[in-house]
């Protein structure tokens, strides 16, 4: 039982995944980011992840409140905060993150304030769809392990 | 894995790059997690921090790190600046970071020295093989392996501690690698590539530095020929030379860079007869040093005998045997302008005559110009000099061929900075004869090149002669020792010679009479080879390097002394010197008398004697000198050493002193 659950889980977390590269919310970086959690590092990409939900809504926070300001017209700064959400969404994967972060740069360099608000906009959507589905799948993760531990110590 | 190295990540080098210690540098702290993480499954050691300024601090700390990545855009400090730093202070090979690929900044990364520039997100695969830069760092520079390899200046560049030739001859180590390259046979050629093998030994710089004396050199140069320069382990020569306190390892970096020197001198051929033309230029006392340097060089020119042939042949193109170029000659370059410009810090002789060697810019204290003599700084020691000439000088020993022109040309350019001395090459370089430099040459240079003065190009005799006065004597000094060679070529020599000069002008007591000799010794040159010896004469002195070490100033002085006061004497002899010149290996001879006499403070008269009979003069010159004209010059030893006789009477060279000269040419030879 446990163990079709687990298997399930993982069923479940593969299909989850396979949709998120699909729809290229993530790219191959998350692979990696996968790759490098093993018994030294067991939860690596949950906590790289949480890490970034930190920072990155400490940026959009930042963002967004550059371009709410009718005076805005430090756009370096604003270039600052995109690089480094362009740098931390690139790092774990986030590809659409990070093409709207393009975007955004660009908008910015042109000091296109519109045209950085529609960005911000639709970064902040993009951010949320990542990071819902990334709740879901550390959600289905856990749900794994749990159902594998208990029964099977050693699976998994 | 994770080697517990903690000295150096090569210290384990069958699992290098196993445990190789990284240090990463960023504000993201996603970015940082990811990469410590990536960076482990690689196994290499990992320290993070996300500040720059805390970076630094682990640095300075002492903890040895291998590698240094960080991103370029930081809150506390610009990526950029932590990569300058890092290179300047630690010398580490730093990878850059970024979420951009943007021209400008992979630009920046590169002139700032970054090895390598990395786009966000950074995969394995491209982590793996970030050993490379460290590895390659090491190689390239066979420093102390305790210490993060030196930059990744080319062998030849890096003007002090033993790093591979570039050293040019300049007894980076106090003026013994100039020496020591004198004395070997500068026929030799010997490539540096050797040494190189024996730039092995890490850890070597960070000794106390040896002194190399000229006894000691010579010392070493007698092991080195007993044992034949193919065969001479540091092992063995320790024991043949069988000095008290001093360890293998400061004989394996000596070593490497009489190699260097060797090599150098030997490939300067051409150049040195530029630099003789670059010389010929006004300062010529300094010009005439430098080309002296190259003189010292001479040792490769080895041999008189040795030397004028290979050289001779090899460089003169037209049988232009006065070419100074002849890389033992006029090298200067090689001769170390370094040796000559160490006596003062003449340095910016030193620097022309990096252009052979990667003469240390020390010579040429003052003179930014220092770079031409590098080579002489190489002798010349004067860190100061390096300093600016080192960077001239640097590039000049780059050049190593140009080099010799190259020193012209800073010298032209007054880049010279050689203290006194860029003004005699700029002088000089003026000189159109001198001048003649080629800009082919300096074009190694490019930052000589400016010199266009001194187009020592290649030394068509004709501007030898002329030239030669100044550049060769400053070629001579400045180690254009390869150039010496015979290379007629003044315009090698000439750079070198600059070089010289700029040692002369410490001394100014031996330099001036090497000056005069140089200047004496270049204007024989006239007919071409005639130069050459002269500058021979002249330059080497500082080439001495031999003589460098302590005498830095006195090579510079020799040098100076010696092309100015013996400028007269040169002049006579030149005349008669001239007839000999024809084999440019007497002039070369006396180029390396007059080395030699720089070095060893030779005395003035000495040199005066010597110089007259050209070829015999030469050979006199040698003989009388201090036995260092025995050694294989012959022709060009005697001629280093009786231009350095003669002006080191004056100065201090002569006497005694140029038993150093004489160990570096004789050895040389």
């Amino acid at each position: 039982m446990l163990g079709l659950g687990a298997d399930r889980l993982r069923a479940d977390m593969n299909r989850l995944l396979a949709l998120l590269f699909h729809q290229g919310v993530l790219d191959e970086q998350f692979l990696q980011l996968q790759q490098l959690q093993d018994e030294s590092s067991p939860n690596f990409v949950s906590e790289v992840v949480n890490i970034y939900f930190h920072e990155s809504e400490k940026l959009l926070r930042n963002l967004r409140g550059l371009l709410m300001d009718r005076e805005f017209t430090d756009y370096k700064k604003m270039g600052i905060h995109l690089n480094q959400f362009m740098g931390s969404s690139s790092s774990i994967g986030a590809k659409r993150v990070r093409n709207v972060c393009v975007a955004f740069r660009a908008a910015s360099e042109q000091n296109n304030r519109a045209g950085c608000l529609r960005a911000l906009e639709l970064l902040e959507h993009e951010y949320c769809y990542l990071k819902n589905k990334m709740h879901e799948l550390f959600q289905l993760e856990q749900q794994r392990l749990l159902a594998a531990g208990v029964r099977y110590p050693m699976q998994n | 894995m994770t080697v517990e190295d903690k000295r150096s990540g090569l210290v384990n080098e069958d699992k290098f790059p196993i445990g190789m210690r990284i240090l990463a540098v960023d504000d993201d702290p996603i970015c940082l997690k990811v990469l410590e993480n990536l960076l482990r499954k690689c196994h290499y050691q990992v320290t993070t921090t996300n500040q720059a300024i805390a970076a630094l601090k682990m640095l300075r700390e002492n903890k040895k790190y291998d590698l240094v990545i960080s991103d370029v855009n930081m809150p506390d400090m610009d990526g950029f600046k932590l990569l300058e730093l890092v290179g300047l202070e630690m010398d580490l090979p730093v990878i850059m970071l970024s979420a951009h690929s943007d021209k400008e900044l992979v630009y920046k990364g590169v002139t700032h020295g970054a090895v390598d520039y990395l786009l966000k997100p950074v995969r394995i695969e491209e982590l793996k093989n970030i050993w490379q830069h460290v590895i390659r760092r090491k190689k390239l520079q066979p420093k102390d392996q305790n210490t993060s390899p030196n930059q990744d200046k080319p062998l030849d560049g890096a003007g002090g501690s033993g790093q591979g030739v570039s050293s040019s001859g300049s007894a980076d180590q106090n003026g013994k690698v100039n020496r020591k390259r004198k004395d070997q046979d500068e026929d030799e050629e010997e490539e540096g590539e050797e040494n190189l093998h024996e730039n092995e030994e890490p850890g070597t710089q960070k000794k106390p530095r040896v002194v190399w004396s000229v006894e000691l050199h010579r010392k070493f140069v007698a092991a080195v020929n007993q044992l034949g320069l193919d065969k001479a382990v540091p092992k063995k020569i320790l024991d043949l030379m069988n000095v008290e306190g001093l360890t293998r390892e400061n004989v394996a970096s000596h070593l490497q860079k009489y190699r260097l020197y060797l090599k150098r001198i030997s490939s300067v051929a051409s150049q040195q007869a530029n630099m003789v033309a670059a010389f010929g230029a006004k300062d010529s006392s300094y010009l005439r040093m430098g080309s002296l340097d190259g003189f010292g060089d001479f040792r490769t020119l080895s041999g008189p005998g040795r030397l004028s042939s290979t050289s001779i042949s090899s460089y003169t193109p037209g049988g232009m045997l006065g070419r100074l170029n002849s890389p033992g000659g006029l090298t200067l370059r090689g001769i170390s302008s370094s040796g000559l410009l160490q006596s003062g810090h003449s340095q910016s002789l030193s620097n022309s005559v990096n252009t052979l060697g990667k003469f240390q810019p020390a010579l040429l204290p003052a003179s930014q110009g220092a770079n031409l003599f590098q080579g002489v700084q190489s002798s010349v020691e004067p860190n100061q000099l390096q300093a600016k000439s080192n960077t001239h000088i640097g590039e000049f020993n780059r050049n190593d061929d140009t080099a010799g022109f190259t020193l012209a040309t800073s010298f032209s350019d007054g880049r010279v900075t050689i203290g006194g001395l860029s003004n005699t090459v700029s002088s000089s370089t003026s000189n159109p004869l001198m001048l003649q430099v080629n800009p082919q040459q300096s074009q190694s240079r490019e930052a000589f090149a400016t010199q266009s003065s001194l187009s020592v190009p290649s030394l068509n005799q004709e501007s030898f002669d002329v030239d030669v006065h100044g550049s060769s004597n400053f070629l001579d000094h400045s180690r254009c020792t390869e150039n010496w060679q015979g290379a007629v070529q003044l315009s090698k020599f000439t750079a070198n010679s600059l070089p010289l000069s700029e040692p002369f002008s410490h001394d100014s007591l031996s330099t001036s009479n090497l000056r005069d000799n140089i200047s004496s010794t270049i204007s024989q040159i006239g007919n071409g080879l005639n130069d050459f010896s002269s500058s021979s004469v002249l330059g080497t002195p500082s080439d001495s390097r031999v003589d460098m070490q302590g005498q830095t100033s006195s090579m510079g002085d020799v040098v100076q002394n010696m092309s100015y006061n013996s400028r007269q004497r040169w002049e006579e002899h030149s005349q008669d010197y001239n007839p000999n010149l024809n084999n440019s290996f007497s002039n070369i001879n006396s180029f390396f008398l007059a080395m030699a006499l720089w070095h060893g403070e030779v005395e003035n008269s000495a040199l005066d004697p010597k110089m007259r009979s050209n070829e015999d003069y030469l050979l006199e010159q040698t003989k009388s000198q201090n036995g260092f004209a025995q050694n294989n010059y012959e022709s060009l030893d005697d001629m280093m050493n009786a231009m350095i006789k003669r002006e080191q009477n004056e100065t201090m060279l002569m006497d005694g002193e140029f038993g150093f000269d004489a160990y570096s040419l004789g050895s040389c030879l």
